[in-house]
């Protein structure tokens, strides 16, 4: 009496090893336990590096400065002295090669981030100067009175 | 039929071992091999916001989509500004519009006026990943596509994500979400590319208040590791025991 | 803009504070899986109430309910495909499984139980199989020439049919039914370890949860056997009575030992019915009793906004009434049909008001989100993750399982020759 009771079990088995087989194929070489261990550093090693591949985007002031020196001089008097060139002007990336040109934004919306009068009390930004919105001139831009690199009064 | 039933059960266990074989095919790498790749284990991310210096401008928000290439005018983000105004009836009045990604322009709240007069305290907080020391994100990660380096960032492998959103339950602090392009997990990073060249994070440049900072936890000369050190900070839900790594200066019992 | 589709925007309706990036990520087709292998594992079960326990009586519906219970398998795995962002990847948690997520375990024990379930039909249909290769040995035709070759290989060369080899057939029968039990119960235990064990869900969160779903899918599964059993029993009845000259035995036979077969199994209903609602009702009081920070937003959902969802629609139509309806005197086939009804109404909209009500309501503890299920489908997304993608998986267990009944019939039917 051949024994056919095991007979899907050498099924089971052999879907195992089709699934083993095409494991092997399928999943990445450099994929374990990397780092801590299995419940935290599972995975694609070669992942990391992908990542620190990313380009970068935002170069910083020190970068502007090389060619804009003026500019920044006169910046780094003022007092937006701690506010990034990129943070209105877009990311350098590979400026002046790529993007040729910034965007050099004159919307309300910009200045009102931080200007809009907000009267929080113990909050920074309560006792930031800022205006109404509504009611300081809402027709003009903000650009036409105040030197954004150099917000001091003079010239006003 | 005796026989056959032992023979049964002993082809069970024999399939049971063969069945456990995938298990033994996790590899795992010489130590060297890992430090070299993974990070440095002399150095421990950690990040620190201040939520008195913070004015609500919402660069770090802008600066963060644009470098981490997270579409700009679409609901989701790696990190977020909330606004909170407590005012004396007791109440609080909670909002984040577009994550802060445009500021915060208006004193209006849910198309609430809010009398200035009223407001007994109001603030705002930087949100982002914590970057936790025990994260339940890469815990109930099916199939290893997210992860931890060895320096404490935890990654997202786009190519092996499912995208089954386990990990976004998973996360008690809403960090995460799924990329509208690439169609995987996605979260914040510590912007991984630039803290592994020596740069600072497109949200720690981008503050101009000094808000956020980035340190290292095992340097104790790091400016921010002194602050945690001998200052009084906070962490966000540490209840749920994920030993989150942002830590906050003057963080109030109405924050979510 | 079609490419920058934000998962669950278009589906979610927030209300006062949400953090950003929330949304119902897990709509839908989360609703359907375990509802789905719970159905599986029930009708299981039921058909290990004759396999292992021997009750005689019950012995159609058992094969019966096993063959659905293949038919519903992979219909188990279709919610997961359709909601999966990266579908093409869906083989991933076999090949590497991070065994700390209860996702991928569950991929292991599913496929394991899969196995179980194939096995366990190889075993009680392998003499018929061998007498179909037989039979169709001398008949013409292509279709049977087709169907004689799919017969031989299934046979896997085992032709045996001695009372030996039939007595190891029923002996298989029986160890596969027994470890098929627990087996079942841990599939579906894992279904509910998904939810209970995401801390970070404040109504997910419970060590019941596992517990809970086992029960419900065993109520569910033994619900949806029972009712298309008399479905398709009752059409039966209804086609010969149609069919001239043959009616009246048809439905004598029907009549009698149908209504015994239906009220034994529905004690097992009734009782499993029972554990599941003490169970929600345990975990309903202590959350109420104990009131953790998160317990003001759950009242204010389960009170509130999810009052009719829960209390009316899932626990009084789809558990007291079906409850009633079981223990009331002088059961009638019809009035068991609205009952079964019921009670797999009940049983989803216990899965309903798990996945979506765990994310009726925000992180913050300060804001709610609405779902919206999507009717019409306009795109992708709105069909996998929509109405019509939900009624796709519905019905294809049954789809599947004319086309089961076609190789291994599991119906009675008086001889007809």
């Amino acid at each position: 009496m051949k024994n056919h009771a095991l007979r899907p079990l050498w099924l089971a088995l052999a879907l195992v090893g089709t699934i083993l087989i095409v494991r092997h194929f399928l999943v990445p070489k450099d994929f374990g336990v990397h780092g801590r261990n299995f419940t935290y550093g599972f995975h694609r090693l070669s992942s990391i590096d992908e990542w620190k591949a990313f380009t970068v985007k935002y170069k910083g002031k020190e970068y502007c400065a090389d060619c804009h020196e003026e500019k920044v001089q006169e910046n780094l008097k003022s007092k937006h002295r701690d506010i990034q060139c990129e943070n209105c002007h877009g990311p350098a990336l590979e400026h002046p090669d790529n993007p040729e040109k910034l965007v050099v934004e004159r919307s309300r919306e910009l200045c009102l981030r931080c200007h809009a009068k907000l009267e929080y009390p113990n909050s920074n930004r309560g006792s930031l100067k800022g205006v109404d919105p509504a009611s300081h001139n809402p027709e003009a831009v903000c650009s036409e009175c105040h030197n954004p690199h150099k917000p001091d009064r003079e010239g006003l | 039929m005796s026989c056959s039933r032992r023979k049964f059960l002993k082809t069970t266990i024999a399939g049971a071992a063969a069945a456990s074989v995938p298990l033994s095919a996790l590899k795992f790498i010489s130590p060297d091999e890992v430090r070299a790749s993974v990070g440095d284990e002399k150095t421990r991310w950690v990040f620190l916001v201040d939520t008195q210096k913070c004015v609500g401008c919402g660069f770090c928000v802008k600066a963060c989509k644009l470098e981490n290439e997270v579409p700009y005018d679409v609901p989701v983000t790696r990190t977020w500004v909330e606004r909170y105004v407590v005012t004396r009836d007791g109440q609080t009045h909670i909002d984040s519009p577009d994550g802060g990604r445009e500021g915060y322009p208006t004193a209006k709240m849910n198309d609430e006026v809010i009398d200035p007069k009223e407001i007994s305290k109001a603030f705002f907080v930087p949100k982002l990943c914590n970057q936790c020391q025990n994260p339940a994100c890469v815990q109930v990660c099916p199939v290893g596509a997210t992860y931890q380096t060895l320096d404490g960032v935890v990654l997202i492998d786009r190519k092996w994500c499912i995208g089954c959103g386990y990990c976004v339950m998973a996360c008690p602090y809403g960090v995460r979400f799924f990329h509208p392009v690439h169609k995987v997990a996605e979260k914040c990073t510590f912007c991984y590319h630039r803290i592994s060249q020596g740069l600072k994070t497109a949200c720690v440049d981008a503050c101009s208040f000094g808000a956020r900072q980035i340190g290292n936890l095992k340097d104790p000369n790091d400016p921010v590791t002194r602050v945690i050190m001998n200052e009084r900070v906070a962490v966000l839900k540490d209840e749920y025991g994920t030993k989150p790594q942002v830590f906050y200066i003057g963080l109030d019992k109405e924050v979510r | 803009m079609e490419e920058l589709f934000v998962h669950g925007l278009e589906w979610t309706t927030k209300d006062l504070f949400c953090y950003p990036n929330e949304f119902i990520y897990w709509s839908i087709q989360i609703v359907m899986y375990p509802y789905m292998t719970g159905l599986v594992a029930g009708a299981f079960v039921l058909s290990s109430l004759y396999h292992v326990f021997g009750q005689e009586d019950l012995k159609d519906i058992a094969r019966f309910s096993l063959v659905f219970s293949l038919a519903l398998l992979p219909v188990a795995a279709m919610p997961l495909l359709m909601h999966l962002q990266q579908t093409l990847r869906a083989i991933e948690p076999l090949l590497t499984p991070h065994f700390t997520s209860a996702i991928a375990a569950f991929g292991i024990v599913f496929s394991s139980y899969a196995l179980i379930v194939i096995s366990e039909i190889w075993f009680v249909y392998r003499e018929f199989i061998v007498a179909q290769v037989e039979a169709l040995k001398d008949k013409p035709g292509a279709g049977n020439a087709v169907m004689r070759f799919l017969y031989r290989g299934m046979t896997m060369g085992a032709y045996d049919v001695s009372e030996k080899a039939i007595a190891t057939d029923h002996r298989a029968v029986k160890i596969l039914a027994a470890i098929g039990i627990p087996v079942a119960c841990f599939l579906h235990g894992y279904a509910g370890f998904i939810f209970g064990s995401v801390k970070a869900n404040a109504l997910w969160m419970s060590p019941l949860m596992p517990v809970i779903f086992i029960m419900s899918a065993v109520v569910s599964g033994i619900a949806l056997c029972m009712l298309t059993y008399i479905v398709i029993m009752e059409w039966k009845k209804f086609s010969t009575t149609l069919a001239r000259g043959r009616g009246d035995q048809a439905v004598k036979v029907l009549g009698g030992v149908e209504l015994d077969v239906i009220k034994k199994t529905s004690r097992y209903l009734l009782g499993f019915l029972i554990a599941a609602i003490s169970l929600e009702l345990l975990d309903l009081i202590f959350r109420g009793y104990t009131a953790m920070k998160s317990w003001d937003i759950l009242r204010s959902v389960m009170y509130g906004k999810d009052f009719i969802n829960i209390f009316v629609l899932q626990y009084g139509l789809g558990n007291l009434v079906p409850f009633t309806l079981l223990l009331l005197p002088k059961m009638t086939i019809r009035r068991m049909v609205v009952a079964l009804c019921l009670v797999l109404y009940g049983v989803f909209m216990m899965r309903w008001n798990v996945v979506i009500g765990g994310q009726a309501f925000s992180l913050s503890f300060a804001g709610y989100m609405h779902y919206h299920l999507p009717i019409i489908p306009h795109n992708l997304e709105t069909f996998k993750e929509g109405l019509f993608g939900a009624l796709t998986v519905a019905v294809t267990p049954f789809l599947l399982f004319w086309g089961i009944n076609k190789i291994i019939p599991c119906l009675n039917v008086p001889k007809i020759d």
